[in-house]
């Protein structure tokens, strides 16, 4: 479900046609998507980070194959924790961020917390959906729920984390 | 390093025991948590976890195992309870069956019961205890009858401010009926250990000074529950044995009277009132016997759930009840507050309370040199939620006051806040505005309560 969520915003947001993933896949095109990823071994961004990520802070990511974007949520764990959500404050669009930064805010009844991005960037797409509907990220926050598509400048920082490590953590604590 | 920013801005983030809890903030009185982390909204914001990692306050304890825990801590387990640490004691913010906006609606719509077991009771008795509360609260004290009670506070001697506030109810003492009386006085958790201080370093100078002694006592052997919400009478009162049913059923906001549970050989002081804005009652019981009895009433009664502190905290904001170490605390009188109706009326021309000379000059007339410079008032905000810290400011941009709560109203569906803002631009409909995350927001004066209160007051307005 993550995984179409991310080709669905990829695709419309990626310019270069080389990257852009066609409806059907025509081996030339299927080529085209294994040699983006190829590419990208060069700058040792392995097939591993195209699998979500998780940040000890509760946020997750998900880097396009071509690692050239990526898109950013909260997790499951934290939407649960934080309860009812009633407000979500996106990010700027156009919005330079490095990593580390508070790059909006999730209000639930008791509490704001802030969304910290772990990787640098220019953010390029929120999730509209989100201000009219905040229950989103209850509902769906690693999916429907996601905030913001970030173009990647540099390399996350910060630990990172499977799912498996990740739920690992969160029942450590 | 993460978790500094919204421990800043928001609320106080307890902790879940031993894990990195939601941000439950501090809905009762603790106010040592809030103060240290005023925020500055100019200054660039600082990176901060969704959920924060446990912090310590000067007011909770290391871990959670020295927390205390009320009588009824085993129950709230086995109902599924999420604790937070609060007062040095371990609370439940909320249940595992109810998100707080369900638990908040429930008690507007049904009956909930919450353990207030961690505030303090006391009781304060002698020929001199009406004189001594006199000095150190302004409340008219003597008008009061017994089994009634006011919402009164302590005061700092010379400046007014406000040590805590509190509610106190005048009962007879001894074996009743009794023409002699006592006061039974309850305060805030969060305000433990300085009203300790406060309440002994008066009565010791009280004591020196007159003949009429007084005594105090702490109760510690009480708990405190309270069923709050429209079914609370229908549903305490199907606990009680059938003549002390009649005794309750009669009573108006702001009385009291003793009770007795069906099956149960021990009295309790069931007092009509709460921190809700609903009908509702506050009943300390014997604190071994609370947990068996809050056990029955919530076996027999589909109606009542518990509810915890968050539901309590958005609750008594749409109320607009203060919670003292957040709307209230040493440095504010209760004129700034809004509170001036507690100060009794025969108390307002002769004076001899705690900073009377202060305050008497705060009511009276602007062209007589009264007033106060600010007031606090209700706020309804614009798209995020304000909370406490978050600074008021005028067109021009400059800071004219500041949230000391607020929230997303779960009736109103809108952000309700309360703050102290300057005087002049208190009146209901100004419209200002608030800086929250760095960002201004549009925010207008409102009229509290924000939700109206639905007391079972007496008819003829008294």
């Amino acid at each position: 479900m993550v995984a179409r969520l991310l080709v669905a915003h990829g695709a419309r947001q990626l310019t270069s046609s080389a990257v852009r993933r066609p409806a059907s896949f025509f081996p030339s095109t299927c080529q085209r998507w294994q040699k983006a990823s190829a590419q990208h071994r060069l700058f040792s961004v392995s097939a591993a980070v195209k699998a979500k990520q998780y940040t000890e802070d509760h946020e997750w990511i998900e880097l396009s194959p071509d690692g050239k974007t990526c898109i950013l949520g909260i997790s499951d764990y934290a939407a649960k924790q934080l309860g009812d959500v009633v407000y979500i404050e996106l990010p700027q669009l156009d919005m330079e961020i490095s990593a580390g930064d508070a790059i909006g805010a999730v209000e639930s009844v008791k509490s704001a917390s802030d969304i910290l991005t772990p990787i640098g960037g220019k953010v390029v797409d929120r999730n509209g959906v989100l201000e009219e509907k905040p229950g989103t990220v209850n509902r769906d926050p690693e999916g429907d729920g996601w905030i913001a598509k970030i173009e990647v400048e540099g390399k996350p920082e910060g630990k990172l984390m499977s799912k498996e490590e990740y739920t690992a953590f969160t029942e450590e604590v | 390093m993460c978790a500094k920013r919204s421990m800043s801005v928001l609320w106080p983030a307890l902790n879940g025991i031993g894990s990195r809890f939601i941000q439950a903030n501090c809905p009762l009185k603790c106010h040592f948590i809030a103060r240290p982390f005023s925020i500055h909204t100019s200054r660039p914001r600082r990176p901060s976890s969704i959920i924060p990692r446990p912090v310590r306050y000067s007011s909770s304890k290391a871990d959670s195992s020295e927390l205390a825990k009320t009588s009824l801590y085993d129950l709230h387990a086995e109902y599924g309870a999420k604790f937070v640490p609060f007062g040095g004691y371990s609370m439940p913010v909320q249940y595992k069956d109810m998100s707080i906006i369900e638990s908040h609606n429930w008690t507007r719509e049904k009956a909930s019961l919450f353990d207030v077991g961690h505030m303090v009771q006391h009781e304060f008795n002698g020929p001199g205890a009406e004189a001594f509360l006199q000095t150190i609260t302004p409340s008219s004290l003597s008008t009061l009858k017994q089994y009634h009670s006011t919402l009164s506070c302590l005061l700092h001697p010379q400046t007014g401010g406000i040590v805590d506030d509190t509610v106190i109810t005048r009962l007879p003492y001894g074996v009743r009926p009794s023409t002699q009386d006592k006061f039974y006085v309850v305060t805030n958790v969060g305000c433990r250990e300085k009203d300790r201080a406060y309440l002994a370093a008066q009565l010791e100078a009280w004591n020196k000074a007159n003949s009429d002694s007084v005594e105090w006592t702490v109760l510690e052997d009480r708990g405190l529950i309270a069923v709050q919400g429209p079914k609370s009478s229908k549903v305490l009162l199907s606990c009680l044995t059938e003549d002390t049913r009649l005794k309750v059923e009669s009573l108006y906001f702001g009385q009291s009277t003793y009770a007795v549970f069906t099956g149960g050989n021990f009295e309790v002081l069931v007092s009509r009132g709460g921190y809700t804005g609903e009908d509702g009652f506050e009943i300390s019981i014997p604190a071994n016997e609370v947990k068996n009895q809050v056990t029955i009433m919530l076996r027999n009664e589909p109606d009542l759930r518990l509810a915890g502190l968050g539901a309590r905290d958005t609750l008594r904001l749409e109320a607009g009840m203060c919670l003292y170490g957040h709307d209230l605390d040493d440095s504010t009188t209760p004129v700034e507050a809004a509170l001036s109706w507690i100060v009794g009326k025969d108390r307002r021309e002769k004076g001899g309370f705690h900073g009377d000379s202060v305050i008497m000059q705060q009511l009276k007339k602007k062209s007589e040199g009264g007033g106060v410079f600010r007031r606090r008032v209700g706020f309804i905000v614009e798209g995020a939620p304000a909370r406490e810290g978050a600074e008021i400011v005028n067109e021009a941009g400059e800071k004219i006051g500041n949230i000391t709560s607020g929230c997303p109203s779960p009736v109103l569906k809108k952000n309700i806040a309360m703050g102290y803002i300057k005087d002049g631009l208190h009146k209901a409909g100004t419209e200002v505005e608030v800086v929250v995350r760095g960002k201004r927001r549009k925010a207008t004066v409102t009229k509290m309560p924000f939700v109206p209160s639905k007391y079972h007051k007496a008819p003829s307005g008294k």
